[in-house]
């Protein structure tokens, strides 16, 4: 890239970002479930302008046996980004990234499961990014929980994915795609029912510890907005008191 | 399931199916253009029953083959992707979404309906390369009617990028022609033999009791501009002639869908 770095006001006089949210805010998001028909469960989740699909089959089957786990449920997870979810259309197949990022996913939701209940059974569950604006691992990992609850999964708790990362020298809430390709830094946590266990972890960036305990504090507590949103949208689908 | 395979059979020689449409009747048929607002230069989802297909126009800048160098390109992809049926498997397209692009690709270059010498941008050089990418998220049959119906009405919501020509690269954020160059509109039905009866729109429970398909794309003039043949029975001259002739009158409605 020949593009110069230019010099953003990551928070203006007004402590708005450049999407005119606070630090602390959130962007707009929406969750819905049991948005496909064939998958035993689904959700798709949008967090501003970026979209993702999540869709879980089983538990069932699995094959071929050597994958089988004797004492619980084996999860399989896809990462995958649609072409047209980039500016520059993304090529299609799993490339490293997406790899690693399944990986990942798989590893904040295992906590959260009673995979214990299903021994040598298989999980398949997958994550489609039909639109990306930064926060694709995290939103898909939310989706993913609800995708899990809708097909009646058995759980400990429902995971709630979100970041922060530091813009200039702002801590931030849930950066977007522009604040994290030029940002300072991005930290995605996910925790277990809005609470204090972290299940996902991931940094890149160059950070004091001071700022990253910053992150992660402030992360926590985006993922228990976002676990209040995610009771909602199952509330919405099943009903039942609150 | 299998279990319904013969009845199935049975009822469409009556005239009657599972579902208690007509032979001819196709399921709710949604069209929603601009559905991948932000990063798709085109987009648009469309769901037949409880089958959705969103499809995304995307455009880069690439040389031109050198047999036509004054012509833009297509690229046409499909994703069966695994949440879209238990049975599609991650990885590299299989069969089905090959064929699947193929005769949508198909349907839309032999009709010439995107203009591809308006996406030349430097003769021999440099010329406007659209993918359009279908994914596929849930399957319940007729994949090929929704697949082509996305592509064109995603053709017909999309834009042209601006090309920087001092980066060499497009600019995303400025628009090079706010329409997609078109000249026709391909639109494409499928008629499905069950038994010795004709029946169109079939969801995934049909198409397992299916003997044979045809495919058929026309143009606004009525014009067969793509036919693919599926399935593992055969067909007869009365069957193939019935099916074109269904397809004309079954794509109307798809324009009309489309606001022509």
């Amino acid at each position: 890239m020949s593009k110069q770095k230019q010099e953003v006001e990551w928070v203006d006089e007004n402590n708005e970002r450049v999407d005119g949210r606070k630090v602390d805010e959130l962007r707009e998001t929406k969750m819905e479930v049991g948005v496909l028909e064939e998958a035993d469960g689904s959700a798709m989740v949008e967090v501003g302008n970026t979209r993702v699909i999540a869709s879980v089959f089983g538990p069932q089957d699995l094959h071929p046996a050597h994958l089988q786990e004797s004492d619980r449920a084996v999860i399989k997870m896809r990462y995958n980004m649609a072409p047209f979810s980039v500016d520059d259309r993304m090529q299609p197949g799993p490339n490293r990234r997406a790899k690693e990022i399944g990986l990942v996913a798989k590893r904040a939701l295992e906590p959260a499961l009673e995979l214990e209940q299903f021994p040598t059974a298989g999980i398949d569950i997958s994550m489609e990014v039909i639109e990306s604006d930064g926060g694709t691992r995290a939103t898909g990992i939310t989706a993913a929980s609800l995708a899990l609850a809708d097909a009646g999964m058995p759980m400990k708790g429902l995971v709630s994915s979100c970041a922060a990362g530091v813009v200039g020298d702002h801590v931030v809430l849930d950066v977007n795609g522009k604040e994290d390709k030029e940002g300072n830094a991005d930290i995605p946590i996910a925790t277990i029912n809005g609470g204090g266990d972290v299940s996902l972890l991931q940094m890149d960036g160059d950070l004091t510890q001071e700022q990253v305990e910053e992150c992660v504090a402030l992360a926590k507590e985006g993922c228990a907005d976002l676990h209040e949103q995610q009771r909602e949208a199952l509330l919405r689908t099943y009903g039942g008191e609150e | 399931m299998k279990l319904n395979t013969d009845t199935i059979k049975e009822m469409a020689e009556d005239g009657e199916r599972l579902d208690g449409r007509d032979l001819d009747e196709y399921r709710e048929v949604k069209v929603e253009q601009d559905y991948i607002p932000t990063t798709a230069q085109g987009s648009a989802k469309v769901s037949i029953g409880d089958t959705q297909v969103i499809v995304g126009i995307s455009f880069d800048v690439e040389s031109p083959y050198p047999d036509r160098p004054n012509s833009g390109t297509i690229v046409t992809n499909a994703e069966l992707a695994p949440m879209a049926d238990r049975e599609f498997e991650s990885g590299p397209p299989q069969e089905a979404g090959v064929e699947l692009a193929r005769v949508v690709d198909r349907g839309i270059r032999e009709s010439e309906a995107i203009d591809l010498e308006a996406l030349c941008i430097e003769e021999g050089e440099k010329v406007y390369t659209a993918f359009i990418d279908v994914h596929i998220l849930n399957n319940d049959g007729n994949l090929l009617d929704a697949s082509a119906l996305g592509a064109i009405a995603a053709l017909r919501d999309g834009y042209v990028p601006a090309y920087d020509e001092e980066e060499d690269e497009l600019d995303h954020d400025k628009v090079g022609m706010d329409k997609i160059p078109m000249n026709k509109v391909p639109v494409t039905a499928t008629g499905r033999k069950i038994g010795d009866t004709i029946v169109w729109d079939t969801d995934r429970e049909e198409e397992e009791a299916l003997g044979a398909r045809l495919t058929v794309t026309v143009t606004e003039e009525d014009q067969v501009v793509a036919m693919q043949k599926g399935g593992r029975e055969t067909m007869t001259e009365e069957d193939i002639s019935q099916v074109i002739e269904g397809a004309k009158k079954q794509t109307k409605k798809f324009r009309n869908l489309l606001g022509e």
